[in-house]
């Protein structure tokens, strides 16, 4: 594929919203499931057992939630991600069908994961995750759009969003997996590492 | 001058700046296990890439790797831990990187096995497919876990993307006093600084409390940096430093050993080094540290009681809420006398020889409490063997804790250790997130390996200080 045809410059779809802070790579795929050897399969075991300790106790989280199947901007509160830098969990998220995440704030291996994968994640402040998250759960069908050249959601109402502008130009050039761009730079790459003496041998 | 060894060490390794703006960055050491190296090495099978530099990647197994020695015979019993195994052997040997496999007297938690290798050395930079990897900043280095896609850029080019990170200096003075650990020391941090405080930042640990400690204290507290949104926590090289690499399977011999020191003397922060942020700590001042919630850092003193939900903003107050409902605990109540179920000393946190020495120590003439089910897993087939040789192993046996055989164990819900019910687990380990330990409504309490002993041989979390008469 040519880096053209992996350009994002816009997610659409609906939200699904996921209150809470620091929720963790550990509740958003339990480690039983990471014993893989591909991440096939991992969608449906998306936040199993805070789906299941709800239910246990007659409530129901988000991603069972009938009126948010099929949604794809995930709205999120604060350290959104933190713990374990398992692929697994954007994995897990975008195999459900998450193709943005909106937040308050993600950790930062988590962040640096989904960029790899090509599912960009904002952040708001507080007071307007708060909105959102009623914007969203007000009207679950409601039609939601993550421009990422202009950083505006806009659905029932519209905010500005914050991505760095590093992560910004990379899904806006299509870079967002490197792995080509860091092939082309092989001979620079020999260079650096004869100058390490660590890598080199030769101290 | 004036340049701090982030910096130093990030500005050797740039190879390019990326069309995102990004750094391209040498990783000169990346460290692979069984969980995040599957899927790379199969997009590189599909690109039909080989590994770049095959000889500077080494794997071992440890996070699947059963810890009784009669579930360790092949194949494994659970056949997705199998598959998980065969992969590794395989992918390595088709690629031709080094397999610390295990009997091979080199298997163990990777974030044991690189430092005592000597593979782990100052001025480096260290990427591995599991956050953990901070671990390795103990030595100076610029250590950091990354994801899959990643683990295959590093595979297929020896480099990935990266931004800088602003570096904060974290300085604790004074003295530690008896029964206060680096583990105590770093969840002390992160209840200050909170667990994504760290965002955006590397961590320079420093201070007369980091001086004094040994490399083994050095990498417990590193370890755990990423608990608290740290992706990277150092510490700078010195004398402590190149004692431990002195000899060691894969440090510089000889003639290059004089140089190498001269190098890495030469990548420590300069004396005026500036930073982005300072942060002090009373290191004299610390007690030991119990967590009580859900996140590493919902810890208090274990002479103090739980937060009151009060005493938090109301945006806190959720979480807060949430952890001491999963914990069904009351706010304000004594952490001290909490009766524990199971007691796990081990994990890449606190799995090293040390952490054993000192547990066994204070074990010994004790009996673990009726009805507690207590674990002692070494971190490597190296720290099981330096173990034996002083017979730890005996003294915890006499005592009641079960020995077992190296890797993860019990920190984490991928091998047979895992949590049952709703059992509360006094645990070395570094994560007490919900479901952490295997059973969806199982339990953790972080706390120091002599915490740990303390609680086991008591059944309830005690102060160590008061249970051995530490002074």
């Amino acid at each position: 594929m040519t880096a053209d045809s992996l350009i994002i410059t816009s997610v659409s779809g609906r939200g699904i919203p996921l209150r809470g802070n620091d929720i963790d790579t550990d509740r958003i795929i339990p480690a039983r499931y990471l014993r893989c050897v591909t991440f096939d399969g991992l969608g449906e075991h998306a936040f199993e057992d805070d789906r299941r300790g709800l239910k246990a106790k007659n409530q129901i989280h988000s991603f069972e939630n009938p009126d948010f199947q099929g949604a794809s901007i995930l709205f999120v509160d604060k350290n959104f991600g933190c713990g374990s830098s398992r692929e697994h969990a954007p994995q897990a998220l975008m195999r459900w069908g998450i193709k943005a995440i909106l937040g308050v704030s993600f950790a930062e291996i988590f962040f640096g994961n989904c960029v790899s994968l090509g599912i960009p994640c904002v952040t708001v402040d507080e007071a307007t995750a708060q909105k959102l998250f009623q914007a969203v759960e007000s009207n679950p069908s409601a039609n939601w759009t993550l421009d990422l050249n202009t950083l505006q959601i806009s659905g029932t109402i519209n905010e500005t969003v914050i991505m760095p502008a590093g992560p910004q130009s990379q899904f806006q050039s299509g870079q967002w997996n490197p792995m080509n761009e860091l092939l082309s730079h092989l001979p620079e790459v020999d260079e650096v590492a004869a100058h390490l003496p660590y890598v080199s041998g030769r101290w | 001058m004036k340049q701090n060894l982030y910096n130093k060490v990030f500005d050797r390794h740039v190879v390019s700046r990326l069309s995102s703006g990004q750094y391209q960055v040498l990783i000169g050491l990346h460290l692979v296990h069984e969980v995040t190296s599957p899927q790379a090495f199969a997009l590189l099978r599909e690109r039909r890439l080989k590994v770049r530099f095959p000889n500077r990647s080494f794997a071992t197994v440890d996070h699947i790797i059963p810890t009784d020695s009669k579930e360790r015979h092949r194949p494994l019993q659970d056949s997705l831990a199998e598959e998980m195994l065969q992969a590794i052997e395989k992918n390595t040997k088709d690629f031709g990187v080094s397999y610390f496999g295990p009997e091979s007297g080199k298997q163990g938690i990777v974030h044991v096995i690189g430092p005592e290798l000597g593979l782990t050395q100052p001025g480096m930079t260290i990427a591995c497919g599991d956050s953990h990897t901070s671990t390795h900043g103990a030595f100076g280095s610029l250590a950091f876990g990354i994801g899959t896609s990643q683990v295959a850029d590093i595979l297929a080019t020896q480099t990935m993307s990266l931004g800088r990170l602003k570096v904060r200096k974290i300085q604790v003075d004074g003295k530690l006093s008896p029964g206060v650990y680096a583990k105590d020391v770093i969840l002390a941090i992160i209840r200050k600084l909170g667990v994504n405080g760290g965002v955006g930042y590397a961590y320079e640990y420093c201070g007369e409390v980091i001086s004094n400690f040994s490399m083994e204290e050095r990498m417990t507290l590193c370890n755990m940096s990423i608990e608290g949104g740290a992706r990277i926590g150092y510490v700078n090289p010195d004398e402590t430093t190149f004692e431990y690499l002195k000899g060691r399977p894969y440090s510089p011999q000889g003639a290059d050993w004089d140089k190498a020191v001269e190098y890495w003397r030469s990548i420590a922060s300069d004396a005026d080094a500036t930073f982005d942020d300072v942060v002090t700590l009373d290191g004299s001042s610390l007690a030991p540290h119990v967590t009580w919630g859900i996140t590493p850092g919902q810890s208090v003193a274990v002479d103090e009681n739980i937060p009151t939900v009060a005493s938090f903003s109301e945006s806190e107050k959720p979480l807060i809420r949430e952890a001491l409902e999963y914990m069904d605990l009351q706010d304000g109540q004594k952490i001290e006398g909490l009766p524990v179920n199971v007691v796990f000393i081990g994990s890449c946190t606190n799995g090293r020889i040390s952490d054993f020495q000192e547990a066994a120590r204070v074990v010994k003439g004790h009996k673990v409490a009726p009805g507690v089910k207590a674990l002692v897993v070494p971190g490597s087939e190296a720290v099981d063997k330096a173990a034996k040789a002083l017979g730890l192993h005996e003294v915890f046996r006499e005592a009641g804790f079960e020995w077992r055989e190296p890797g993860c164990s019990m920190c984490l819900a991928m091998n047979p250790d895992k949590l049952k019910g709703r059992e509360i687990c006094a645990s070395t380990s570094n994560r007490n997130f919900k479901g952490r330990q295997g059973s969806p409504a199982g339990r953790t309490l972080l706390m120091s390996p002599i915490m740990a002993a303390a609680a086991a041989v008591t059944g309830k979390v005690s102060d160590a200080r008061k249970v051995f008469g530490l002074k």
